[in-house]
């Protein structure tokens, strides 16, 4: 079976681009392969554990069960777009820091970019809500506990809610 | 000074921007796909395959399949350190590919494409013809006589049978008025569940293959690829990168050999071999299930007069960490309780199911699931307080292994269960959920464990460091022990500083090895790390700062003994003055044209010592009978791991293990089906590894009591966390129904038999 390629113009992490991709190709593999944007990980390549979540047009996907051919048009944002262009931090990539939320790291980028979703909102969501929405990126090393934190804590301080953040 | 401090992770930072580079994103887009053919049947012999129609699919490279392998190096696979002495040698039973079939997902042919998708179908495309074998799963079933033999030199498929005996149990057990108590208590198959799954890439310069693999070992793994070449080990050089999560599984060498090996067919060509989720659950390693039997003698007073183990450990097809996993399980038996008169016999056992290696506990989540919820049964026996009972029985302060020469100095377990019950407000709990009625329950229960940091002197513990000083003052920093995940560079920096007397930014710790640039060290393993490599590092500082001050001398004229590095400068301590900072030295010492000299150290530890660490879980639950639930409403670990390097990465450590802990309690198993023996559910979506929602807050209190043996106070950390939840756990539910779980995990299908037996449903 000869390949076949789709032109697939989009744009990622704010920038227009466009490349020839196979039209068999995941997300995942285009982000990875054809910009290099290797934040985006490969954990299961069906959906089941999250470490490959990216925003399309500020919607988390799980990005290896999305065709690469259906970004056409869309917005993507990955992990290494979160920052600003000197590297400064979010303020959820700083949580992830002070809160010792990063162990190995795999799963880091999936779970950033699904809070970078959830803090969009810009409500306040209760622990059970928190714990649902980030339910869908499976961790080994850090039992969850302190990415609760993380999110929790931006959230709140977004909210204007320092002191409570504070005791999270 | 900061070692105790909360200092943040060295490579947060990269991680958290998506910079950091794992094996995958540094293999270059050139490399030969590989895909690994793997046996439809549990037990047999390849007779012959057909790759005809595999090999015209256009992209495919070439088809191996185990006829290939005409030279035949069997090779061990345990990331144990090497023997010279052939009696304690890993057991060598693999090979690349292999004609006989010992599980069903076992490596019989290896398909190389120039892509994913032609190395898939390809894979598709070959014809098998088997001889089949009958095959046995279970395996007490395996040790009976006429049980399918699955390797050769291994009689009713023992892999090895050891015994421990202390005392007389046959004449203790005759003393009056005992009680016996007695139980069987099992753990299921379960699987690391690292995020990043095994992955590495092989390509060759010269006659020399490097190979960079996503590995807790590499400096093992070289050793392990030149055995099953059948190379020198000097021409192999493995890399290891950033790893996505380990936990033992990585501690043990995968499909390196069959990458290495490949790569040299193909004439030294890139070759990447990425192991799927689905092969990563059957076809890597697993934790050995463990079945247990336990009789205890007990008098009337709480005190022990006898006891028996035996213990049957799963070891499936092939023998990998062997029976170190159940004998370290045996061990702390008679420690953990110590008893006058005690016997114990572990079995390690070939099934044909998936193969058995290391995983985080090593043996002892099995044992303390066996011990603490019998230590339940018979305080209950007993009409005991659980607390009351354990705290009688439990190994005094002063206890010396004469083994190991491991001894409690403090009063360790009491001060972790004070503060471990404090945390949770275990009395009000304990009282409140006594004696209740009704379908929705409440109970709390508590666990100890033991845990032996390290592998001294059961094998070789050395830890090697080299420290180079560059121009500014500051250093790089290498070693052979590994971060995976758990923080390893960050604790060798906060030592490296306070020993040199360097602010912590001085320092650059190299994560990546390289066996060819990084000096000798085993790995990540038996929560050895901060303990092994603290000697290496306090060592090879003092090495480096002696020369250092000596250098000073000539510059500022003064006597060694009256200087110091305080801060990054050259301080006379008689007065505390400044003379020059620690860049103006070094770019001295390299650009003198008096005396030029590099600056650097050197050295290895070798460690003939090692320590006990401790500590307990408690854990309480909310039990709907009828939906056969058991909800997790709060837990706590209490750990004595000695001085903490690093709080706020030993607390992310302990959260980790827990959550391990709560999967093996409550939700893990990977199943296999009786009539083929092919794993029923190794993937993420139906194996039950704990999420977000399956977690209430996770809470870890420390003891820190000053490890006397260790050079910075510290012992293990790493492991133990994982060692004493699910007991914990199941022991809550014992106190929410009265009903007694012996089966791990405490799931649904295991509590509805239960709970129809005991007459709730």
């Amino acid at each position: 079976m000869r390949k076949q390629y789709k032109l697939v113009s989009c744009t990622i992490n704010g920038k227009q681009v466009e490349k020839m991709v196979d039209v068999r190709a995941s997300l995942t593999d285009m982000l990875r392969d054809d910009y290099r944007l290797t934040s985006v990980k490969k954990g299961c390549e069906v959906g089941e554990c999250g470490a490959c979540n990216v925003l399309i047009n500020g919607e988390c996907f799980n990005s290896c069960i999305y065709l690469a051919v259906w970004a056409q048009g869309k917005e993507i944002l990955t992990l290494e777009g979160l920052s600003g262009p000197n590297g400064e931090l979010s303020d959820i990539q700083q949580a992830f820091i002070d809160e010792a939320a990063v162990q190995c790291g795999f799963c880091s980028p999936g779970f950033i970019m699904s809070a970078a979703e959830i803090l969009e909102a810009g409500r306040e969501f209760s622990d059970d809500e928190i714990r649902k929405l980030m339910s869908g990126h499976l961790c080994r090393c850090t039992g969850y506990e302190n990415i609760f934190r993380a999110v929790k804590k931006t959230m709140l301080r977004r909210l204007g809610k320092e002191k409570e953040a504070e005791e999270v | 000074m900061y070692v105790g401090k909360k200092v943040t992770r060295v490579d947060a930072y990269d991680k958290v921007i998506g910079r950091t580079r794992y094996t995958d994103d540094l293999c270059d887009k050139s490399a030969y796909i590989v895909k690994i053919l793997r046996s439809a049947i549990a037990h047999g012999k390849v007779v012959s395959m057909d790759t005809s129609e595999a090999e015209k699919i256009p992209g495919v490279v070439r088809v191996f399949t185990c006829f290939d392998v005409k030279e035949k190096h069997y090779f061990p696979t345990a990331g144990h350190p090497w023997s010279t002495d052939p009696s304690h040698q890993d057991v060598a039973d693999r090979l690349v590919l292999t004609e006989e079939v010992r599980f069903y997902g076992d490596d019989i042919a290896a398909v190389v494409a120039e892509d994913e998708v032609s190395a898939a179908q390809a894979l598709r495309a070959i014809q098998v013809e088997y001889e089949e074998y009958p095959f046995v799963l279970d395996v007490q079933e395996a040790m009976k006589e006429g049980a399918p033999q699955i390797h050769k030199d291994y009689p009713h498929n023992i892999l090895k049978h050891t015994t421990i005996r202390k005392g007389n149990y046959e004449e203790a057990i005759k003393e009056p008025g005992l009680r016996k108590v007695e139980g069987w208590y099992e753990t299921p198959t379960v699987q690391h569940c690292h995020i990043e799954n095994f992955i590495c890439y092989a390509e060759m310069e010269g006659d020399r293959i490097t190979v960079v693999s996503s590995t807790q070992i590499p400096h093992i793994v070289r050793r392990v690829v030149g055995q099953a070449l059948g190379v020198e080990w000097g021409r192999i050089r493995v890399i290891k990168p950033y790893i996505g999560g380990g936990f033992g599984n990585k501690q043990d060498v995968l499909y390196e050999p069959l990458c290495a090996w490949l790569c040299m067919q193909l004439g030294g060509h890139l070759v990447k071999i990425d192991i799927p989720r689905e092969d990563t659950f059957a076809s890597t390693r697993v934790r050995h299930a463990i079945r247990s039997h336990i009789i205890s003698w007990v008098r009337p007073d709480g005190t022990y007069a006898a006891r028996k183990l035996e213990a049957y450990s799963d070891q499936g097809a092939y023998a990998s960490h062997g029976h170190s996993i159940v004998a370290k399980g045996a061990g702390a038996f008679p420690q953990l309780y110590p008893c006058e008169n005690v016997e114990v016999d572990a079995y390690t056992v070939f099934t044909n199911k998936s193969v058995a290696g290391a995983m985080r506990g090593y043996g002892i989540p099995q044992a303390m699931w066996a011990v603490e919820c019998h230590t339940e049964d018979v305080a209950a026996a007993l009409g005991m307080d659980p607390v009351a009972f354990r705290r009688q029985n439990l190994m005094p302060v002063g206890y010396t292994d004469p083994f190991s020469k491991n001894e409690l100095y403090y009063d360790t377990f009491n001060q972790c269960l004070d503060q471990a019950m404090e945390a949770i407000d275990y009395k009000r709990k304990f009282r409140e959920y006594q004696n209740q009625t009704g379908e929705i329950r409440r109970g709390i229960g508590l666990a100890m464990f033991w845990y032996n940091t390290a592998v001294w002197p059961i094998s070789l513990e050395t830890s090697s460091c080299r420290m180079v000083l560059n121009q500014d003052g500051s250093l790089q920093v290498q070693l052979g022990e590994t971060e995976i995940g758990q923080g390893a560079d960050t604790a060798y920096t906060q030592m490296t500083a306070d020993v040199l007397g360097v602010p912590l930014e001085y320092v650059h710790v190299v994560s990546c090895q390289d066996t060819d640039v990084t000096p000798f060290g085993t790995g990540a393993y038996a929560s050895r790390q901060t303990y092994t490599a603290g000697f290496a590092i306090r060592q090879t500082a003092l090495l480096l700062k002696e020369r250092i001050l000596k250098y000073a001398q000539e510059l500022t004229r003064m006597p060694p003994y009256n200087l110091d590095i305080v801060d990054g400068k050259i301080v006379r301590i008689t007065d505390g003055r400044i003379l020059m900072t620690l860049g103006e030295l070094a770019a001295e010492a390299l650009y003198s044209l008096n005396h030029s000299q590099h600056l650097s150290a050197e050295s290895t530890s070798q460690i003939k010592s090692n320590a006990y660490s401790f500590g307990c879980t408690i854990a309480e639950v909310e039990v709907d009978i009828p939906m056969c639930k058991v909800k997790l409403l709060d837990i706590v670990n209490a750990h004595d791991a000695g001085k903490l390097i690093n709080p706020a990465l030993a607390e992310a450590q302990v959260h980790g293990g827990m959550s391990m802990g709560i999967g093996f309690g409550l939700s893990e198993r990977l199943l296999f089906d009786e009539k083929s023996g092919r794993a029923l559910n190794p993937n993420l979506l139906d194996y039950k590894l704990s999420t977000f929602m399956d977690h209430p807050r996770l809470k870890a209190v420390f003891v820190e009591n000053p490890e006397p043996t260790s050079a910075f106070g510290t012992k293990a950390l790493g492991e133990p966390p994982a060692c004493s939840v699910a007991p914990a756990i199941r022991n809550a539910v014992c106190q929410a129904t009265g009903v007694a779980v012996n089966e791990a995990p405490v799931n649904p299908h295991t509590l509805f038999r239960r709970f129809t037996e005991e007459g709730l449903l």
